[in-house]
């Protein structure tokens, strides 16, 4: 996956989330909680689906990499490396 | 030979007998099996089976949810145990983790009253009005309470002060006993938890509580628990009520199964990837597994977490046709003339909580209950002969009576159902140790979070460390622990064996 893709296939992760929430927009180099109403099981829902949707292990000690989508880009690029985006609100 | 019958806990009086095999048609193997349906363990089961994992959850009640309870008795009356008082983050919750037609139901509570020689007042627990009665009634410097909530808010779990709720509120609020009475009143109903312990713990449910009021849910906890069976079905976790776990099988430091007993007595493995304990945490820990699995450090450790109080209750049923003018939804009252924690679990102490539940609670019903609580002692209710227990009882029945005929003159007319229960009472329903109503004190938290560390596939959810307690409490700590045990599946999946 491309680091658009990954900014995409993570926006359309947050859309099952939170459906309320505003995501066109959204500033990739600012944390995600400081721009929409994000809470720490919102940030658990990501790492789950991340897992169930691509096989994605997260280890706890990094959730942090996650706090902005240029962060969840840099971080999961070798992770999603060769995986194919899925998109669930499309 | 004429079998011996066996009988199960949670039926009226304890003692009907089963109606046929609870564990008939098991599958020998599950990915998970979950130990109990309080919100902890029916929320993970709920995740899980939605992720597509074989999930057995097991209750060794007939009803599913743990103290998330109601009860029926003759002359159509419906007692729920819990079901006033949870944070509007329970909304949110209950739309990820079950559906939108149970968050849809979540509803405010219309009225919050405090009433103690100190002060009397009505409150939405809502941010505005809250901090409107800490200036204006309680003659707080607005800027004053604006500071408290932001030390509430920057409270950080991983960086712990040591400083307990009592001080942190006689830094705020120095001398203020009445505005003490006011902030930890209400949350030591809620979660057992008192001025002596940690000011984080007050921190994170106070913030959770203070925000938009506080909520219910219209339909009853047996409408709602009715629904959340409906979504595990769905979600094609295989639900069996009325299973005892007699123990949860360890082989070479490695949780893969439990042991289970059927109607007849006879013992049964049931095989699994692994094991969520949602019983309380003392007794999954020692009598589930049994200390012999665990390293002595961890155990000598764990011996230190005190067990979180019990409670008293007394249901009390209006008579079909009888009715009660709508006066407010939660009442904290007491009669002594200055608050302390202790005296919140005082035998036959003047402090308690009414819960009114008028028909709006089950709209289309015109029926009225009130639900008085108290925080117990485990100790203050053992050790009684038969006579002294029932004595005890009416007195405690007696007690709230008369404190709730002085808002409610002539009320005993109108009844007519009144039970009490004990904390007796809660052990014998729930099988939790002492019948704690909160789990444990805060550091039992570490203890459940690290079991999987200790034994590995076991993972324990649930009432625990004070801010895992209540209703949103332990629901999301079964999402928390949910995260975990999706991880551990998925690394079986991955790895070859």
């Amino acid at each position: 996956m491309t680091s658009e893709e990954i900014i995409t296939a993570i926006k359309d992760i947050i859309a099952t989330i939170a459906p309320d929430e505003e995501l066109v927009g959204l500033d990739t180099a600012v944390p995600l909680r400081d721009q929409i109403e994000l809470d720490s099981m919102d940030f658990l829902d990501i790492v789950m689906e991340l897992r169930k949707r691509y096989g994605v292990q997260v280890p706890e000690a990094e959730y942090g990499e996650l706090n902005t989508l240029d962060g969840c880009a840099r971080y999961l690029a070798p992770k999603l490396e060769g995986k194919e985006l899925k998109l669930v609100n499309a | 030979m004429e079998s011996k019958p066996t009988y199960h806990r949670g039926s009226r009086d304890g003692k009907a007998p089963f109606k046929g095999d609870p564990l008939d048609g098991i599958k020998p193997y599950y990915d998970l099996i979950v130990i109990g349906s309080g919100l902890a363990g029916m929320t993970a089961a709920n995740v899980l089976g939605r992720a597509g994992f074989s999930v057995l959850l097991t209750e060794q009640h007939y009803n599913f949810g743990g103290m998330a309870t109601w009860f029926k008795r003759k002359g159509g009356h419906i007692f729920d145990i819990s079901l006033h008082g949870f944070p509007f983050g329970m909304k949110k919750t209950c739309r990820k983790y079950w559906s939108q037609a149970i968050a849809d139901r979540i509803v405010p509570l219309e009225s919050i009253t405090f009433k103690n020689p100190q002060f009397e007042l009505e409150t939405s627990f809502t941010k505005e009005d809250f901090t409107h009665h800490l200036v204006q009634t309680f003659g707080q410097k607005r800027s004053k309470v604006e500071d408290f909530y932001q030390a509430l808010r920057a409270m950080n779990f991983f960086d712990d002060s040591g400083e307990t709720t009592g001080e942190l509120f006689e830094r705020f609020f120095p001398g203020r006993n009445d505005v003490h009475r006011l902030l930890m009143e209400p949350i030591s109903y809620a979660n057992g938890s008192s001025l002596a312990d940690p000011a984080i713990s007050y921190g994170i449910v106070f913030s959770n509580f203070m925000n938009k009021g506080v909520y219910t849910y219209s339909g009853g906890t047996d409408h709602f628990i009715g629904q959340c069976k409906r979504e595990l079905k769905k979600s094609g976790v295989e639900l069996r009520n009325r299973v005892q776990v007699a123990r949860i099988l360890v082989q070479g430091g490695r949780a893969h199964g439990i042991e289970a007993i059927d109607s007849q007595g006879q013992r049964h493995t049931i095989e699994a990837g692994c094991v969520l304990s949602n019983a309380n945490l003392k007794t999954t820990i020692e009598r589930l597994v049994g200390p012999q699995h665990f390293r002595p450090d961890y155990l000598e450790g764990f011996s230190k977490v005190r067990l979180n109080n019990s409670s008293t209750q007394v249901y009390m049923g209006l008579r079909a046709g009888e009715e009660l003018p709508f006066t407010t939804d939660l009442q904290f009252t007491s009669t002594r003339e200055r608050f302390d924690s202790p005296s919140l679990c005082d035998k036959h102490g003047e402090s308690r909580t009414f819960s009114y539940y008028y028909p709006k609670t089950r709209p289309g019903s015109d029926r009225y209950t009130i639900v008085s609580s108290m925080n117990a002692n485990w100790a203050d209710w053992t050790g009684l002969s038969d006579a002294e227990y029932e004595a005890d009882k009416q007195r405690l029945i007696e007690d709230t009576l008369c404190c709730l005929e002085r808002s409610h003159p002539g009320i005993r007319s109108k009844l007519d159902h009144i039970e009490a229960a004990t904390p007796r009472t809660f052990e014998f329903y729930t099988q939790h140790a002492q019948g704690s109503s909160f789990g444990t004190k805060f550091e039992g938290l570490a203890y459940s979070m690290n079991l999987s560390e200790e034994i590995e596939g076991l993972y324990h959810a649930g009432s625990v460390g004070i801010i895992m307690s209540g209703w949103l409490g332990a629901a999301n700590y079964g999402v928390i622990t949910a995260n975990k045990v999706d991880a551990f599946l998925h690394s079986l999946v991955n790895s070859p064996a």
